[in-house]
């Protein structure tokens, strides 16, 4: 072969692989014996996460033939990637969902309906906890996942700083969370830690507060309705625990890595509100006989239309994409994490509470933390609206809190016409 | 960043090789190996940057929702509807654009100048000889050679509240200041922003410069000096006129790069950066992926690819033309 030759097949060898580069993709499992599964970040690290899920997707192996090939999603990735997957139509098979963008997600498609029939197949409709259930997609339209984990929100506090100043209970309004915040801040320790740079533990906390002081955000035909007087006193009150009452430290209103969660654990701030903290708080050393776990206050005298809801339904789901070449195989493998044993093995790892009736009762379950989050859940939590704008209503209500608490940080005045402003303009983003 | 050279591509290059092109006969087919050569650039190019700018085109006049991201063919055609919203200044989508367009406007403006100046000074306080000169260009250059993600996210420890080692110098140990300020919110995040721009950009700068000052000729400065030229008479009538042709790819190099840059501000912010420090990049990823309206969010990259090419073209004409002049 002349070097011409020789050159011109390697000029054409090159243009061919750079084509099919092109092609290559991540594809989901072709064959029956394999599924990709993405996870979200349940425990202290990806890295633990993949410990913790590995033998259980082992035992999942070993009862089917099934091979799951697990990936560990960080939160800041999560909604993206899977935006990204419903797109393409490649990726994972089976992945778990913040149960917040369930109509969000539903809205695109792309995965499969739990329709009772399908819903058979994973064990039975009756099998779910209704509330978390009915987090798992748009009312009237048959659920978009089912429940994996089960999640509420708790007012974590310190229990030496509060015997140390004297405090004998936990606040249950939020008048008097201030007052015994008041008596716990001071020689650079703060009476509540936030994650006032994170827009999504901001629009959480905008729902309850919003609940509180009987507001919606979206009205009863699914419009926004975000800066209505109700959401304006509801989001300028959790911004007051700041700019007011002072009782969370200023740097708070850059907090976006649950820097809060560690604060708390290191005992520079005395309470936390947060989901499920327990095992994140013992990672990062903290006894778990430091700290208790008390459901989220109310407002001592709430206003008419206000609700008694102090948390939204939170969790995961697990969800299959509509893509997915081995369905019944992907059906299996949520029937395997939502069956009883796993649901036990894994929620107790978390410290979350089972999706599933039928172990609620569960040893593993009893603990005062797991009590408080399963009391907070049965009685007096509500799902954020299941809406298919309500990513976008976090991503931008979230995002001008962010903006308040960096005001108030900054010692700029917050008042209701100021949060009613950012509230106008993250609707006005709506379209 | 899109910057593509194929310099062998030109025909005149090719042409002036001068080699003997073999018996005449059999030039045509001799003439196809540089095009079967360039092949899988250009299938490259065609598919990483050509084929998805024109999607991109092409999703900016559709109503590309949640509703319609899996089979885009049902996505309702709304013309330029999106357009007529990004753009008009009175809606609140046009009011925000304008606004991140602004703060890009004079965030590029400063990060470049200050960028140009710093490389400038560096470059030629370091033409001459000097013990440690390889240490200190050496030196220079890191911030350039580190990857980016990693060297952003150690300024955001620097520049946290309570803990980053900016406070602590500025407050604890220099007592310069009596309050700790805040950097990554607020109206300090514009200035945190531009530092990590100046520090990840002046040494391309520095470098580009540094490479163009060895191709001054000795003699011109003989020559200067021996007029009784001074340093600042060299520099004005010598180095900068004679760097002219380096610094006209460099400042338009370095106005893409920044007026686009995305990195820097996702990474020292997160998804939402302040509205101080909003940069464009940032704006319109929040507005196509957080909000998840493709539709409106293309329209906004048009729009800037089309500002971006109007201002190349200009700057190209206008210097093009002085030159031609001179």
């Amino acid at each position: 072969m002349s070097r011409r030759h020789l050159a011109i097949l390697t000029a054409t060898v090159l243009a061919a692989a750079s084509l099919t580069a092109c092609g290559s993709g991540e594809e989901s499992g072709d064959s029956g014996k394999t599924l990709t599964y993405w996870a979200s970040n349940q425990g202290a690290s990806l890295e633990a996460d993949k410990e913790i899920l590995q033998p259980e997707l082992d035992k999942f192996e070993q009862q089917t033939g099934i091979k799951v090939n697990v990936e560990v999603v960080p939160w800041s990735d999560l909604l993206n990637r899977l935006l990204a997957a419903a797109t393409t139509g490649q990726g994972p098979d089976v992945v778990n969902i913040g149960n917040t963008w369930s109509a969000s997600l539903q809205a695109t498609g792309a995965l499969v309906e739990f329709d009772d029939a399908t819903l058979d197949k994973v064990g039975g409709k009756a099998r779910f906890v209704p509330a978390a259930l009915a987090a798992a997609g748009a009312s009237g339209k048959p659920p978009a996942a089912v429940p994996l984990y089960s999640l509420a929100y708790a007012l974590y506090y310190n229990k030496k700083s509060f015997a140390d100043a004297g405090i004998a209970a936990p606040p249950t309004t939020w008048e008097e969370l201030a007052q015994v915040g008041k008596k716990l801040t001071g020689d650079g320790k703060w009476g509540l830690a936030v994650e006032g740079a994170n827009p999504s533990e901001n629009a959480h906390h905008a729902f309850t507060f919003g609940q509180q002081y009987g507001g919606d955000w979206f009205d009863s035909a699914g419009k926004p309705s975000f800066d209505t007087p109700q959401n304006v006193a509801a989001v300028k009150r959790y911004i007051d625990l700041m700019a007011v009452d002072k009782i969370v430290n200023p740097s708070n209103a850059e907090y976006a890595q649950n820097q809060s969660v560690s604060d708390f654990a290191n005992g520079k701030a005395a309470m936390l509100l947060w989901q499920a903290a327990g095992a994140n708080l013992q990672s990062q050393n903290m006894a778990a006989d430091a700290y208790g776990v008390a459901p989220v206050p109310f407002l001592a005298s709430p206003p008419a239309g206000g609700k008694q809801v102090n948390s939204m339904v939170a969790g995961i789901n697990i969800a299959v994409f509509k893509h997915t070449k081995n369905r019944d195989g992907a059906l299996e493998f949520v029937k395997f994490m939502t069956s009883d044993a796993e649901q036990v093995a894994l929620n107790k790892t978390y410290g979350s509470l089972p999706a599933v009736g039928t172990v609620a009762a569960d040893p593993a379950f009893a603990a005062d933390e797991q009590k408080v989050l399963a009391q907070t859940l049965g009685t007096s939590a509500a799902p954020l609206p299941q809406v298919p704008e309500e990513s976008t209503f976090e991503t931008l209500v979230g995002t001008a809190i962010k903006e308040l608490f960096a005001d108030a940080a900054s010692g700029r005045p917050v008042t209701e016409d100021s949060v009613r402003e950012k509230l106008t303009r993250a609707q006005r983003q709506m379209r | 960043m899109a910057t593509t050279t194929t310099p062998a591509a030109t025909p005149g290059r090719t042409k002036g090789t001068g080699k003997p092109a073999g018996p005449p006969g059999r030039r045509p087919r001799r003439s196809l190996l540089p095009y079967l050569l360039l092949a899988p650039a250009v299938v490259l190019e065609l598919a990483i940057h050509v084929i998805p700018m024109l999607v991109g085109a092409w999703m900016s006049l559709l109503e590309l929702t949640q509703f319609h991201i899996r089979d885009w063919s049902g996505a309702p055609f709304v013309g330029l509807d999106n357009y007529r919203v990004v753009l008009d200044v009175n809606s609140a989508a046009g009011a925000e654009l304008l606004r991140s367009f602004r703060v890009t406007v004079i965030y590029t403006v400063l990060s470049v100048g200050l960028s140009w100046v710093l490389g400038t000074t560096a470059a030629v306080l370091l033409q001459r000889p000097f013990r440690g000169r390889a240490v200190l260009r050496a030196l220079f250059l890191t911030p350039y050679a580190l990857p980016v993600y990693t060297a952003v996210i150690t300024w955001t420890f620097l520049f946290q509240r309570d803990t980053g080692l900016v406070n602590h110098v500025l407050v604890d140990q220099l007592n310069l200041l009596d309050d700790r300020p805040f950097w990554l919110i607020g109206d300090n995040s514009f200035v945190a922003l531009l530092i990590v721009s100046i520090w990840r950009t002046w040494p391309f700068a520095f470098l580009c410069i540094m490479a163009g000052l060895q191709n001054i000729p000795d003699e011109l400065y003989e020559a200067a000096a021996m007029d009784g030229a001074g340093f600042w008479r060299r520099l004005r009538a010598v180095t900068l006129p004679m760097l002219r042709p380096v610094n006209l790819v460099l400042l338009l190099v370095l106005f893409l790069w920044t007026f686009n840059d995305f990195n820097t501000p996702y990474v020292l912010f997160g998804g939402s950066a302040p509205a101080e420090a909003d940069l464009i990049s940032l704006h319109i990823y929040r507005s196509s992926f957080q909000t998840w309206d493709f539709g409106t969010g293309s329209a906004m990259s048009v729009a800037l690819l089309l500002f971006l090419l109007l201002v190349t073209a200009g700057y190209l004409l206008l210097t093009n033309r002085r030159r031609n002049d001179a």
